[in-house]
């Protein structure tokens, strides 16, 4: 079967620093797949070239979406790629501060809804009920990340773990096929981790959506993961499953390697 | 309550003042007899004014700053309050609503015109409230949309005597046409850059209105421009000025109906996600080119009604009626009133606009008055006056 993504070649130069190099990734449907990697080894800036935020230098970006053909990412405006079913989170959680959690989630659904200027301004029947169907469903995501208490909170009035959850309900209700997760548990306690954890096999499982996370808690990225990528230096430089990471020389190198650097 | 330490400094603060104001304050020459007049007694109130105004500005920044410490999640400004409570809402409203019945029938001519300017600038804020408040686009140039307007009803009158009530909903339309054209070249700009190209795009209309003398009839602008058409009715200047009053009512209300729509819509949402957050927003499928030119575009609608509604009640109109100065008025009724909150942006305008007609010491000094009350508002209720409540919704489910 054809990979739902699939990256060839990939390369981000920013002047005379080489961010990725050549790097090939290939996701499978169904799969929850980790990119790992020292501080600065090049895995947001893969997002950022996936997603449209960054134009790469070099390579192809394409993807083949359940029971749709296959389809070419280069070149798109990040809002396009979104539309053709690939959401995000970010490292640095970047929420709406100014609105409240469902209308972040509400946002999500932007992308799928029609409703338009004259549409907001006359609100006729069908713009009342796509809007209701609008609040209706981004409840029902909130619900299932398990934020509904929150509904009509202002976002930047939230603990920092529910901030980092309603990313990732923001980024489902854009109805994506692949879910990219930018170091999801970053800054969470062991007990939300460990939710996080239940979470992300919840999506994939109940969900439809397949997954691929930057993370450095090992013990998440093991637990979780059916594949895992190894950058370092922009470069790719393992690939398998965690028992075969664990015992990779190349991989332990790397990460050792960083490690005394930081001593 | 007040430590050693700020009267210290307030101390110094106020000697630094007297040296800063001492040739403005205190020396005086007298260009007729050729001598200099040394007024001492001017040093004692700057000191003494300096030194108030130092202690009173550390005190207010104590108590901020021991307000935030305490929870204040749920310090929902009263209005708010107010208008979200079943049993206030109705009463509320309705007390507002008679007011503005009858105040044109109980105060003479006078107030009732200065507070259709006020009503102006309602519509004026509100507008630019979209472009600023809500999609957190810095635009200094909105006296460009405000001009179009009226110059439009001006020129069209003149030229082939089209009335009012054609002139309205045409300025509106052509409102949103120069703001998508003007929002065009503008795309890729943010921030600052923004804030000095569109504050070029207002200044260039003022240009081309002075010059263009064939088209705009110069500085010497254009006169006798009729108020609204009244249907053959004939009506004395105070009537008229009362039927202009309803008028400017009716738009007023309609402007807030539908900012209030647009606020709370799939659009509204957008303006303010690209506000927040500019790359988060298009990672979640917003399209930024679309939102932004929306945002200008329906800002500039109600500008251009504005302009038409500006000409007609003043009958006479000129390129100067539409210098910077008129952009940052707006901007600070936006900014004093509360970003993105209409209620705030209606009582910025009534506060803005009306103190200065009824205090003239305050008048002569607008411009002062409003950078001052811009930095308190800016370091004390960075918020605004009324600030910004989103909307909350209850959750029901809907039958598949
Ligand atoms: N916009 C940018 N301009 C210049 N350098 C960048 C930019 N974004 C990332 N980089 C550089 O690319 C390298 C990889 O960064 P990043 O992808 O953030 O690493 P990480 O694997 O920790 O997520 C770093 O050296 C970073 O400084
Ligand atoms: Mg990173």
């Amino acid at each position: 079967m054809e990979p739902i993504l699939n990256i060839k070649n990939l390369t981000m130069k920013f002047g005379g620093l080489t961010a990725l190099n050549s790097v090939d990734i290939a996701i499978k449907k169904g799969e929850i797949a980790a990119l790992i990697g020292p501080n600065g080894a090049g895995k947001t800036t893969l997002f950022n070239c996936i997603t449209g935020i960054y134009e790469p230098t070099e390579g192809d970006v394409q993807i083949t979406p359940p029971g749709k053909p296959t389809d070419s990412l280069n070149g798109l405006k990040p809002n396009i790629v979104t539309e053709r079913g690939l959401a995000r989170t970010f490292q640095n959680i970047r929420l709406f501060h100014g609105m409240t959690v469902l209308e972040n989630v509400m946002i999500g659904r932007h992308c799928r809804l029609k409703s338009g200027i004259l549409g907001a301004m006359f609100k006729p029947k069908s713009q009342k009920l796509e809007e209701q169907q609008a609040v209706a469903d981004s409840y029902e995501i909130l619900e299932k990340i398990g934020l509904e208490q929150f509904v009509n909170e202002m976002a930047i009035n939230l603990p920092y773990g529910a901030q980092r959850r309603l990313e990732i309900a923001r980024a489902l209700a854009t109805n994506p096929f692949l879910l990219l997760l930018d170091e999801p548990a970053a800054g969470m306690n062991p007990q939300e981790t460990k939710e996080l954890d239940d979470l992300i096999i919840w999506l994939r499982d109940n969900e439809n959506v397949s997954i691929l996370l930057i993370e450095h808690d090992m013990k998440l990225v093991m637990s979780l993961s059916d594949n895992i990528h190894v950058v370092d230096y922009g470069k790719k430089i393992a690939e398998g499953t965690a028992l075969e990471i664990k015992n990779n020389p190349i991989v332990i190198k790397a990460y050792l390697g960083d490690e005394s650097e930081d001593a | 309550m007040i430590t050693k330490n700020e009267i210290k400094q307030s101390f110094f603060l106020s000697m630094w003042a007297i040296i800063l104001t001492f040739p403005l304050m205190v020396i005086k020459v007298n260009t007729i007899k050729n001598i200099v007049i040394f007024r001492w007694w001017n040093i004692l109130y700057v000191a003494i004014g300096a030194f108030v105004a130092s202690l009173l500005w550390n005190y207010l920044l104590r108590r901020k700053e021991e307000g935030a410490k305490k929870d204040t999640k749920d310090s929902i400004p009263i209005v708010h309050r107010l208008l979200q409570n079943q049993k206030f809402r109705l009463p509320f409203l309705a007390t507002i609503g008679v007011i503005a019945l009858v105040y044109p029938f109980v105060t003479p001519m006078y107030h009732t015109s200065i507070m259709i300017s006020a009503l102006v600038y309602v519509i004026l804020g509100l507008g630019l409230n979209i472009v600023v408040g809500l999609a957190g686009l810095l635009d200094l140039g909105y006296v460009f949309f405000y001009a179009i307007g009226a110059y439009a009803y001006a020129l069209l009158n003149l030229h082939f005597g089209i009335s009012f009530w054609i002139v309205l909903p045409l300025s509106a339309l052509l409102g949103a046409l120069f703001g998508t054209l003007l929002g065009y070249p503008v795309l890729r700009l943010r921030g600052d850059y923004l804030a000095i190209v569109t504050l070029g795009f207002g200044e260039i209309i003022r240009i081309v209105l002075e010059n263009w003398v064939e088209f705009s009839n110069g500085p010497r602008g254009i006169r006798n421009i009729p108020g609204p058409d009244s249907f053959g009715i004939e009506l004395t200047q105070h009537q008229s000025v009362i039927y202009i009053y309803f008028i400017i009512i009716a738009v007023c209300l309609i402007t807030i109906f539908f900012v209030q729509r647009l606020e709370n819509s799939r659009i509204g949402r957008a303006w303010i996600a690209m506000r927040d957050d500019e790359i988060a927003c298009q990672a979640m499928g917003i399209d930024k080119t679309k939102t932004k030119l929306t945002a200008f575009a329906l800002g500039a609608t109600w500008a251009g009604l504005a302009g038409v509604i500006f000409a007609a009640k003043t009958s006479y109109i000129n390129p100067m009626s539409f210098t910077i100065w008129e952009s940052i008025t707006i901007l600070c009724v936006v900014v004093i009133g509360g970003m993105g909150s209409a209620v705030g942006v209606i009582a910025g305008a009534l506060v803005l606009i009306l103190l200065p007609e009824y205090l003239r010491a305050v008048a002569e000094y607008r411009m002062l008055v409003f950078g001052a009350l811009q930095v308190v508002v800016m370091v004390f209720k960075p918020e605004g006056l009324i600030e910004a409540v989103r909307k909350t919704y209850k959750y029901k489910k809907i039958k598949e």
